[in-house]
Formats: C-alpha cells, structure tokens, sequence
C-alpha cells in the first residue's frame, strides 16, 4: 500500500504527511502506558539512582557521599555477600526446577481428558495462596515435632529432619515452597500445548517416532518461546523474594534463608538507611539486566520461532 | 497389544501421576480447610489428622468479626473494580499502537516496554512512598489501584500479539467507511480483543488479590487495609491464631478460584492465540 503512495510522482509530500499524523497518533496511542512509566517507574528509578550516592534516614537532609554505599556493601557489610549468594543459589535452585516442573505437569493434563478443569484447577490453585497464608501453612507441614512430614518420616522409620532450622536444609525447604506455586507458569505451558498443531504429531507419527522422541522433536522446540519467557520472569521473582521467608524464617537459622531483598527492605524500613538500600536494589538491578541479556543473547540458539513473521520482534 | 489398550493403558497412568499430584498439591490447602475448622487446642497434636473431630463452623463468624473484615473485603473489591477496567483500557490501547501504527520510536519503545518486567520492586520501592506521600496518597488505596491503570509489560505483550493476529484488511475496510483511528480502536479491534480481556482481567484480578507488599508499604491506617493485609492481623509477635487466620484464607482464595475455574478455558485460549513469542 504504502509503495504504490511512494511510486507517484506528486505522493512524496502526501507520504511525509501521511507519516507525521502516523507519527503523532502512535504516540498518542501508547501514551496511557507512557505516563505511567515515567510517573511511576522512571521518575522513581531516576530518583533511587541519586539516593544511591547519598547517606539519608528519609527524615533529614540527604549528605552526598559519592560511591560510599557501593564501597561499603563490597568491603565492609559482611551480610552482603552471604544475602547474594543465599539469592544466587535460590534462583538456580528455583528457576530450572519450576520450569521442569510446570512443562511436566501441562504435559500430564494435556493429555488428560475426563474432569480436566478439576484437575487444572486443583493445580493452579496454590499459586492463589500468597504471603503470609502460604509461609504459615507450611512452618506446620515443616514442623518438627507436629508436622505431618516429620510424621511420615517416623513412620517409616527415618529421622527427623530440622525443615527450618537446620542450616543446611531451610533454603531446600523454602525452594519446595516455590515449587507448590507452579500454577501460573503452568497455564502459559497449556496453552503454548493447546497451540501447537495436531498435524506436526500426525507427521512425526508417521515418520515412526515414538512418545520421547515426539516430545523432543516436536513439543519441546515449539514450546520454547515459553520456556525462554518462563525463565526470565520466574528469575525475577526469585531474586525479588522476600514474604515468605521474612514471615516463616525471618531470614534464620544462622542467616541461611536472608535473602538479597530482604537486606534491601531492612535497610530501609527497619534501619531507615535510604542510601544504602538504594545502592544495592541497583546492584541488584544491573544483575538482573546482565543475567536476563545473557538469556535474551543465547536464546537465538535454542529458541525456536514458527516461520510466520509475527513471532519475530 | 492392540491400539485400544494402549491408549487405555496410557491413560490410566496419566490418571495415576494426575492421583499423586493432586494428593501432593491438595495436602497443604486441606489443612488450611480443617484448621479452619478446629479448635485451637486440636490443631498441633503429635498425630497429624485432617478431619477435625469437632466441627467448628462459627470459626468462620469468629474470624470474620474479630477484625472489620467487611471492610477489608469492601477495600480490595474496591481496588479491583477501579483498576481493572483501566488495566484492559490502557493495555489493549497501547497494545494496539504498537501492532498499528507506524511511527518513529515504535521498536525502540516497544523493548522499553518488555524491559519494564526486569525492574524489582526494591529499586522503586522508596521513591514510590516519597511520591506517594507528597501527592498525600499514603494510607490511601491508590498505592493499589494505580500501577496496573496504566498498563502493564506482560498485558501489553500479550494484547500487542493478539491484535497483530487480527487481519489488517478490517482495519481498511473501516478507513473506508469513515472510521478514525480511534475508532477502528474502539469499534473493530477491541471487541475482537474479547480473549484476552478475559485474561487480563483474570490475571489482574489475582495480582491485586494477593499483593501483599505493597499495602504492608503504603498502608499504616487500618480502615485501608487490604485482605491479604487484614489476614497478618491474625499473627503478631506473641501469638498466632491459626484457626481464624485460616478461616479468612480460605474465604479469600474462593473468590479467585471459582475466577479460573470458571473463565479458564477463555483464558488458555486467549494466551494460546496471541502465543508467548518473543
């Protein structure tokens, strides 16, 4: 449309015009989400980026020190390396295991039929229990003495196991935690499954390729563009995660559950340190921004796209 | 063996691993049920038991009365109502300029867009209550309402994807009979949109229900408090009553529950149709 405007001798000025109200209405267009970016995300950010070279309770005048808080969480805050790797180690632990998780499971109700929106609904529903709820119901499936998973152990007779309290099993404990939440990764594994085409199992069912090798060769490429999406939102959250551990362990035992954005929200709601809880959310920022272009930068490798044009951004 | 048997043989271990999985994921919120339903003395005992041996139905009415729960249910249907119709609004609205129109900047503000998913709430949480506090919107239910009205990365992604699915020829046919942009917006593309308004809403619906750090932020007056928020009201330092805190749980997942049960089939084939691609 817009060549045969261009192949016309006198269509030069029309195009220029044509291309100005174009201009105008598209930015118009994306001005509802514009204005809230800028009010509440990059004014915000621009203002926490300052903070962050200054020493401030939030109530007093802000002192400029420069790169202060950044030297001190790299030399002399000994919380902060243990609360990064603590996080580090959570977001491997999580983000791999969920996305197994949730493919295995839409892989199981796709397959379903009889009483399949129970059995959806019956998976997704924990990701609907939040917060508080969620860190309670389990410090009583975790409890050592009244818990029934302590209780199942007994009975056939194994040990006790500290869930909580035994340094090294309370990140394990708080990772299965995450895992229960697996619904709403799920629901966009159904329906990337519900949009792959019958015809592509029909083909490979002819070329005599067996269950694994259908799901390896057809299901699992076409379903990557998910998975890629899946993995960057799931490692986001990760990092961010605070509620269940600031309720169930309170960052315990021995600091082994004291996650990043737990010293973050300490920082600066317990110790009113505006500054230095400013200084790493960014670190943590730029982390998140490295990782996720890593994960943007391989996934031209083992993403695969339908040739329709559309997928290509 | 024949065909049948083995579609029948697969499905019967389908149904198996389907059993366990359910036991695995339905145990916890069993518990939370039964709890509802205890007497604080029956909820630790060494022997673990799910069916309660007194019913304790008026744990419900306890509960609910104990704090101004009405209120509280009243505050986030509130934050849901308002926000919601100006998530779909703005989401779908931009969505549609990106997958529309040509204008300079599209692409470049189209990854800004995505790029929004990767920002952590630790870096705009304190720049967000200073603002907040100078438009007096602490203690207020806009914290709320007001960073879903304007849209967000993952609605717009999915709705931008949608639309662009939509054949153009609709849109022209509509240039010709005389409809603006705004129009074609308004007339054409969002009724076709229906799908994923669903999900949106669904979506929404679920986050603004469950968000808990951003009342526990923004929220001091109890009269504002949120569901999720008036729950914590249950535990304090020196005690926790499980039985009530359980009993408004389970009264609060309902309402989201019986949401999916009901539109989930709108909702896979909404985000099937538009695709997760990048």
């Amino acid at each position: 449309m817009a060549n045969q405007t261009a192949a016309r001798p006198q269509g030069w000025l029309a195009e220029r015009r044509r291309r100005r109200r174009d201009n105008r209405a598209g930015w118009l267009f994306i001005s509802p989400w514009l204005i809230g970016f800028v009010a509440l995300m990059l004014g915000p950010m621009a203002f926490s980026l300052i903070v962050s070279f200054t020493e401030w309770n939030m109530i007093g005048k802000a002192k400029f020190i420069g790169s202060g808080n950044y030297v001190r969480m790299f030399t002399s805050d000994p919380f902060y390396f243990k609360s990064l790797w603590i996080t580090i180690k959570y977001v491997f632990l999580v983000v791999p295991l969920q996305v197994v998780l949730a493919i295995l499971i839409a892989l199981l109700l796709n397959r379903a039929t009889f009483g399949i929106k129970l059995f959806r609904a019956v998976f997704y529903m924990p990701s609907l229990i939040q917060g508080v709820t969620l860190a309670l119901i389990w410090s009583w499936l975790y409890n050592e003495d009244f818990g029934p998973i302590n209780y199942a152990l007994q009975l056939v007779g194994l040990p006790r196991v500290h869930w909580l309290t035994d340094p090294h099993i309370a990140l394990f404990s708080l990772v299965i935690i995450a895992l229960w939440g697996v619904g709403s990764p799920m629901v966009l594994y159904l329906s990337a499954l519900k949009g792959v085409s019958s015809e592509y199992y029909e083909a490979a069912s002819i070329d005599g390729a067996g269950p694994l090798r259908k799901f390896f060769n057809v299901t699992l490429p076409l379903i990557t563009p998910t998975i890629l999406f899946n993995v960057i939102t799931s490692l986001i959250s990760a990092f961010q995660t605070v509620v269940v551990a600031y309720v169930l362990t309170g960052g315990g035992p021995a600091n082994e559950t004291y996650f990043y954005s737990f010293h973050v929200y300490r920082s600066a709601f317990t110790h009113f340190e505006m500054g230095y809880s400013s200084a790493m959310a960014w670190v943590m920022f730029v982390l998140i921004i490295l990782l996720t272009g890593a994960i943007m930068f391989s996934s031209r490798y083992w993403v695969h796209y339908e040739a329709d044009g559309s997928g290509k951004r | 063996m024949t065909p049948a048997f083995k579609n029948l043989s697969r499905q019967i271990l389908v149904y198996a691993l389907l059993a366990l999985g359910t036991i695995a994921f339905l145990y916890p919120i069993a518990w939370m049920l039964s709890t509802a339903l205890k007497a604080p003395d029956a909820i630790f005992t060494p022997e673990p038991n799910l069916i309660p041996a007194h019913f304790q139905w008026n744990n419900f009415k306890d509960a609910w009365t104990a704090q101004p729960f009405t209120r509280f249910f009243l505050n986030t249907l509130l934050v849901v109502l308002v926000s919601t119709p100006f998530a779909v609004f703005s989401s779908t609205l931009t969505a549609f300029g990106f997958a529309r129109i040509r204008f300079a900047g599209r692409g470049a503000m189209f990854l800004l867009v995505i790029g929004t998913m990767v920002i952590p709430w630790d870096v705009t949480a304190i720049p967000l209550y200073i603002e907040y506090n100078a438009l007096g919107l602490i203690n207020t239910l806009w914290p709320m309402m007001l960073p879903g009205m304007f849209g967000s990365a993952f609605f717009i992604f999915l709705a931008r994807q949608y639309i662009m699915g939509i054949p153009f020829d609709l849109d022209e046919a509509a240039g010709i009979d005389g409809c603006n942009r705004w129009q074609v917006y308004w007339r054409i593309i969002l009724p076709l949109c229906m799908p994923i308004v669903v999900v949106i809403c669904m979506f929404h619906f679920v986050w603004v229900w469950n968000e808990f750090l951003t009342p526990l932020i923004f929220i001091n007056d109890q009269s504002k408090y949120t569901l999720s928020l008036g729950i914590n009201l249950f535990k304090n330092a020196y005690n926790i009553e499980y039985e009530k805190l359980m009993a408004v749980s389970s009264v609060s997942v309902a309402l989201p529950l019986v949401l999916f049960y009901f539109a989930q089939d709108a909702v896979l084939g909404g985000i099937s149709m538009s695709g997760v691609k990048k």
